[in-house]
């Protein structure tokens, strides 16, 4: 065959390949966003659910997501921070130090309901927080954790070696090297890292489903040893408990939408800030 | 003016409270590998090892109960092959379009798009999955029902593709530009530069992407759990309802009375999961190390 005509039917099939992958995703948004729509109103995003789930709003499932990530990033944060400085700055290239960056990897491969798993048989029962954000939060907090570590690590990469040189030569120690010029730097870095784990955690079902959320609380969480109402379980429990199917499914529909503008306007903010600082490093 | 002995001190005790703070990520993954032992291997005291994953039924609450996981072994093999076979042409075939065809301003506008749908939370497409596709592949296909293995493999192929093409593109990205001009300077035309020089040469870097998509797809749990129908039974054709190991261990857990066979048993399935993926992301390392050195990255 002439060399021509198949480099085209080879592009033809690549554009055909991005343009059913677009497609696919985009009908995703579409439905989710034209139908939850109609359900959205400030009513759904403040009040309690009622009539046994057939009505009323989600504010509870809001207000308990908002716990899950405060909980599990304040948990994650200094952690992932502290380990990304350790292999950035101090580690010797040693034994211990693949050991802990093969943990890492491994980590990051677990399957979310494992998590979920290990956090009940840990924080549920072995530590007695029993069902609870605190259990839950934990769990997302380790399930983040390889994720926040690589943002960092990254980011403290992508800081000059000069600028460490010259703050070890004006007679400044490592650690001070570190939290004066080096943390400084990195920092949009980091928060970028932290902002795309937050989209993460808001979107995680599987490790909630038997460490925090129930399908039904009373009202607003009130403190982190209580059960919680979450916004992806809820669209779980909506689905598969309940005897109004019709009527749920148009909650779980105004739940996707909020959850997918949480998720995908909090990427979009972290993608937008890595961008900006991209073209300023270029610059 | 503190002295340079207590500075020292000081400096020494930042580096060992980083050292221990940095031996987290070692004690989860230990944690969970000690709680998956713990309470998943007293199982094989009431079910034999080999009875428990070659065996063909799965009826945790029969009286007597049977513990045979292979049906969910089997849920959770067809989904995944499945949305492999989805997800890795169109994931690399995107990923080849943004790199190789796409121009500046395009590609600049793709590469964050496919970002960020690979970070739509899966139970979003659990429940797309459940309200909108079920009911249209049943219809179309005239099933006696739409939640099947094809239905949890198609949406979770969907799913994975952004990830793999993502991770596809870096790889393409880190092939030199030399190589590309050797190629066209000895008169071969875009296509065969692209399909002699840089996919072989980013070959392995691919492969860990089609891995890497492949772990994912076997340990999603939300979506599987939603649109494929749940059915603990050794599925004859794709569509068939299933239950994935994921799934069974999900939708059971809070049902079982803690410290029964069940209660042991999903533990041990997740044990089994957990031992799968683990070696998926060793082969995906050891592949991305060789990769690296294939095009003299280091590191």
């Amino acid at each position: 065959m002439n060399k021509k005509v198949t480099q085209n039917i080879g592009f033809g099939t690549l554009f055909l390949c991005i343009a059913i992958t677009l497609f696919f995703l985009g009908s995703i948004i579409y439905f989710i966003v034209a139908r939850g729509f109609k359900v959205l109103s400030w009513e759904f995003l403040t009040s309690v659910p009622k009539e046994a789930m057939t009505a009323g709003g989600v504010g509870p499932a809001i207000v308990g997501t908002v716990f899950l990530v405060i909980g599990a990033i304040v948990f994650a944060l200094p952690l992932g921070v502290a380990s990304a400085i350790y292999l950035t700055e101090y580690s010797p290239k040693s034994f211990i130090v693949n050991i802990i960056r093969m943990s890492i990897n491994n980590l990051a491969g677990v399957p979310s309901v494992v998590f979920g798993l290990f956090g009940f048989g840990i924080f549920v029962k072995f530590f007695g927080f029993g069902v609870s954000a605190l259990s839950g939060s934990l769990t997302l907090g380790i399930l983040v954790l390889p994720q926040i570590i690589s943002a960092t690590q990254e980011a403290l990469i992508a800081v000059p070696q000069s600028y460490r040189e010259a703050s070890l030569a004006v007679g400044a120690t490592h650690w001070q090297t570190i939290k004066n010029i080096v943390l400084p730097s990195a920092s949009p870095g980091i928060l970028t890292g932290v902002i795309l784990s937050i989209g993460r955690v808001a979107g995680e079902t599987a490790p909630i489903l038997f460490t925090a959320a129930t399908f039904y609380t009373r009202g607003f969480p009130k403190s982190f040893f209580s059960e919680v109402m979450a916004l992806p379980y809820h669209i779980y429990a909506l689905m598969t408990e309940g005897t109004h199917p019709e009527q749920q499914t148009q909650i779980a529909y105004g739940c996707a939408l909020i959850l997918l503008i949480l998720v995908l306007s909090i990427s979009a903010a972290a993608i937008i800030i890595r961008q900006r600082q991209r073209g300023a490093a270029e610059a | 003016m503190i002295s340079a002995k207590a500075r020292r001190l000081k400096e020494r005790m930042y580096k060992w409270g980083f050292t221990i703070l940095a031996f987290a990520s070692l004690v989860f993954l230990a944690g969970i590998t000690i709680t998956l032992f713990l309470e998943g291997l007293p199982v094989f005291k009431e079910v034999p090892f080999l009875k428990f994953i070659a065996g063909k039924y799965w009826y945790p609450t029969y009286e007597p109960p049977e513990f045979g996981i292979l049906p969910l072994i089997l849920g959770s093999l067809w989904v995944t092959v499945g949305a492999v076979i989805i997800c890795v042409p169109l994931g690399v075939g995107s990923a080849l379009f943004i790199n190789e065809l796409a121009g500046k301003r395009l590609k600049a506008f793709l590469k964050p798009i496919v970002e960020l749908l690979a970070g739509i939370p899966s139970i979003v497409y659990g429940f797309f999955g459940m309200v909108i596709v079920a009911p249209l592949l049943q219809d179309l296909l005239n099933l006696p029902v739409g939640l099947t293995a094809f239905t949890g493999a198609l949406i979770l192929g969907i799913m994975a593709t952004p990830t793999v093409c993502s991770i596809a593109e870096d790889a393409l990205s880190f092939v030199p530009r030399s190589f590309r001009e050797a190629s066209f300077a000895v008169g071969a035309n875009r296509w065969q530069t692209l399909t002699r020089v840089v996919l072989p040469a980013s070959a392995s870097g691919i492969s860990t992407a089609i891995i890497l998509g492949m772990s994912r797809a076997i340990g999603e749990t939300m979506t599987v759990l939603m649109v494929c129908g749940g059915a603990a039974v050794i599925p004859h054709t794709f569509f068939q309802p299933v239950r994935p190991m994921t799934a069974t261990i999900a939708a059971e857990m809070g049902e079982t009375v803690m410290g029964s066979t069940h209660y042991h048993s999903l533990f041990a399935i997740g044990l089994i999961l957990f031992i799968i993926t683990f070696f998926f992301n060793v082969i995906a390392e050891l592949v991305s190390r060789r990769f690296r050195i294939k095009l003299g990255l280091g590191r």
